[in-house]
């Protein structure tokens, strides 16, 4: 059975670089020129740094995240007047400090990107391939449910299946992934329908490779790069609409700590305390920068003349 | 052949509403709570005939397939039902609150094009200088911060600290202009009301500016890489060496190209725009569509949520459509 690599990048450059190197190789190759792009590498470098974070939190945080203490409510971060070291970013409306709570909220905001981005990607990937190979009845009855999805405004789609089935991280990660795997989908389809029609597809159907084997061997390590880029991208969006959610009400509950609940458990203080509301956003504001920064690193990496939408 | 395309594509919207419109009527009936007891204020001390007669009103006694015939049926006479909690009808509820909400994306939509296009042009024309540098840096910030906290910091910078621009609201009631279309700002220009077109303008930048941000920073990229791209074609070439000066040959001719995939982004915006601004209604306390469906939902007044989310699906889906068909119009080479 004849195995074809073929790289997408048609720069005679890469392909003599590639060309029968071994796996561990063409990652070096890769790290290398994350670090040569800058604005990649401080992307990757905070979002690393955020999930270093994550996962040490307890290690990290200077108080427990839920202990109230109603004498130290409210109060300020430490460089203004009436601040103390203790409390270094401040206390929120129940004195809970909020340095420790953004450290375990960046658990949440995490948790919730990746896995989002992971299952939808996985599902919308694998459904996309399909109905781009073999088009017909599969592709079109899929399509329409997928075009159907998207014309609900996102959010309204999201309040209305969590008045249904409740709050918690559980139903929080299916719902969002419910209307997720449509970008992927079109994507890998899209994708899909135009490797096809190219002529080394055509090469393994006449050696005889099994369909299977082409989508998955051949084809698919062609679009993984645009599907990489999308799904970079997706984890930002997906950690803001989170936020969004828990802002309403309808997310993570409670005294868990998520940034969106925090923000919005600061409304109520705007005009007094602006650091309850304030300070979650810059954490939130910051680590979906740099993954954005980190998408766009990639997508110049990648393919310098991939064109998203 | 184009127009029998178009003709499908426009045909197919029917079903698509039908099949929302079941959609939403389900996931509303399965969601925890009833409605006759929110309606009674949740009291608990309400009698049995109470209860039943509500249920006759409204119709919620009947088998769900009913319930759904009336709904569909009231559809196409235009009848959306009434509503559980004011008991007015659907229509009218929802026709007070649309302008505030069209008014507000509008507001956002030409925020977001005032500073989009000049800096996308800007930025593809120096390319890599430090306007371009800016530019990108700002559109990234603008990608990546929440709108809803942004709403709140600039309450907080510009209402409580700097105190020039009023924290919620429309207007304050002393300046609201005559009701002519409901959007306070043509209103007031209509009237010449000029004190009520500053007030309502005060009250109409900030919400504007968070809900702009991001579809400010999503236009500027779009733009920049359209014009990057039209700005090395031969055309542009050929107007430089015809001796044009170098502004129209940006405006006149780039520009003009370099817009098609941007009008495109818009046009898709425009749905998001008018989905997505709950939030930012629900922070100013702008009596808009959106804050009309959140408190519906927690509420579980279902003829306001069928209609109201009836609504939203309709703009969506033709605003796609139109953009669909308004760029198989621009751009020959696509076909629908």
């Amino acid at each position: 059975m004849a195995e074809l690599y073929i790289t997408k990048k048609d720069s005679s450059k890469i392909i003599k670089y590639n060309k029968g190197k071994m796996c561990w190789e063409r990652i070096k190759h890769f790290l290398k020129e994350l670090i040569q792009c800058h604005t990649a590498f401080l992307g990757a470098i905070i979002v690393l740094s955020f999930i270093l974070i994550a996962i040490f939190a307890p290690f990290i945080a200077p108080h427990d995240p839920l202990k109230a203490s109603i004498i130290n409510r409210l109060q300020p971060p430490f460089w203004i007047d009436g601040g103390n070291i203790n409390y270094l970013l401040g206390a929120d409306e129940i004195g809970r400090d909020i340095l420790s709570r953004i450290i375990y909220g960046s658990r949440v905001s995490i948790l919730v990107g990746l896995v989002t981005v992971g299952i939808s990607g996985f599902i919308g990937t694998l459904l996309g391939s399909f109905a781009g190979y073999y088009r017909g009845r599969f592709d079109a009855t899929l399509s329409r449910f997928a075009d159907l999805l998207l014309s609900f405004p996102y959010l309204i789609f999201a309040i209305f299946l969590m008045s249904i089935v409740g709050p918690g991280f559980f139903n929080l990660i299916v719902i969002l992934c419910f209307k997720s795997w449509v970008n992927f989908f079109r994507l890998s389809r899209g994708e899909m329908i135009s490797e096809k029609t190219k002529e080394y597809v055509e090469a393994a159907q006449a050696l005889g490779v099994s369909d299977l084997k082409i989508i998955f061997k051949e084809i698919l390590p062609n679009i993984i790069h645009s599907i990489l880029v999308l799904a970079t991208l997706r984890v930002g969006y997906f950690i803001i609409l989170e936020a969004s959610l828990s802002f309403l009400g309808l997310g993570i509950q409670p005294p868990t700590p998520a940034w969106g609940s925090m923000i919005n458990a600061g409304r109520a203080y705007m005009l007094s305390s602006w650091w309850v509301s304030t300070i979650p956003g810059i954490a939130l504001l910051i680590l979906v920068l740099s993954i954005n920064l980190l998408g766009e690193g990639l997508r110049d990496i990648l393919d310098p003349r991939l064109k998203l939408e | 052949m184009k127009g029998i395309k178009i003709l499908e594509r426009i045909l197919i919207v029917i079903p698509t509403m039908l099949a929302i419109a079941i959609l939403v009527f389900v996931l509303m009936r399965m969601m925890p709570g009833d409605p006759v007891d929110k309606m009674m204020g949740e009291s608990g001390n309400v009698s049995i005939e109470e209860i039943q007669a509500l249920e006759k009103e409204f119709h919620l006694d009947l088998p769900l397939f009913e319930q759904l015939k009336i709904f569909i049926t009231g559809i196409f006479h235009g009848d959306l039902g009434v509503s559980f909690q004011e008991r007015k009808p659907v229509w009218n509820i929802i026709i007070e609150r649309l302008p505030a909400t069209i008014e507000l994306a509008l507001g956002a939509l030409i925020f977001s094009l005032i500073v989009a296009i000049p800096i996308g042009v800007i930025s593809a024309v120096k390319q890599n200088s430090l306007i371009d540098r800016l530019g990108m840096a700002f559109a990234f910030l603008g990608i990546s911060a929440p709108a809803f906290w942004l709403g709140i910091v600039l309450i907080i910078i510009f209402a409580v600290n700097l105190n020039i621009l009023p924290v919620y609201g429309r207007s304050i009631f002393a300046y609201k202009p005559v009701h002519i279309t409901g959007m306070y700002v043509l209103d007031s220009i209509l009237s010449r009301n000029w004190l009520a077109l500053k007030d309502s303008l005060r009250h109409l930048i900030l919400p504007s500016i968070s809900l702009g941000a991001a579809q400010a920073a999503v236009i500027t990229r779009i733009l920049r890489s359209s014009m990057l791209e039209v700005l090395r074609a031969d055309y542009v070439t050929l107007a430089r060496t015809k001796g044009l000066s170098e502004y129209i040959v940006i405006t006149r001719h780039a520009l003009r190209n370099a817009l098609i995939p941007t009008v495109t982004v818009i046009g898709l915006q425009i749905g998001m725009l008018l989905g997505g601004n709950m939030i930012i209604e629900t922070i100013f306390g702008w009596p808009g569509l959106g804050r009309l469906v959140v408190t519906s939902i927690f509420n579980r007044d279902f003829p306001v949520i069928q209609g109201a989310v009836m609504l939203y699906a309709l703009i969506y889906v033709t605003a796609n459509l139109i953009v669909d068909i308004l760029y198989t119009y621009l751009n020959p080479r696509t076909t629908l």
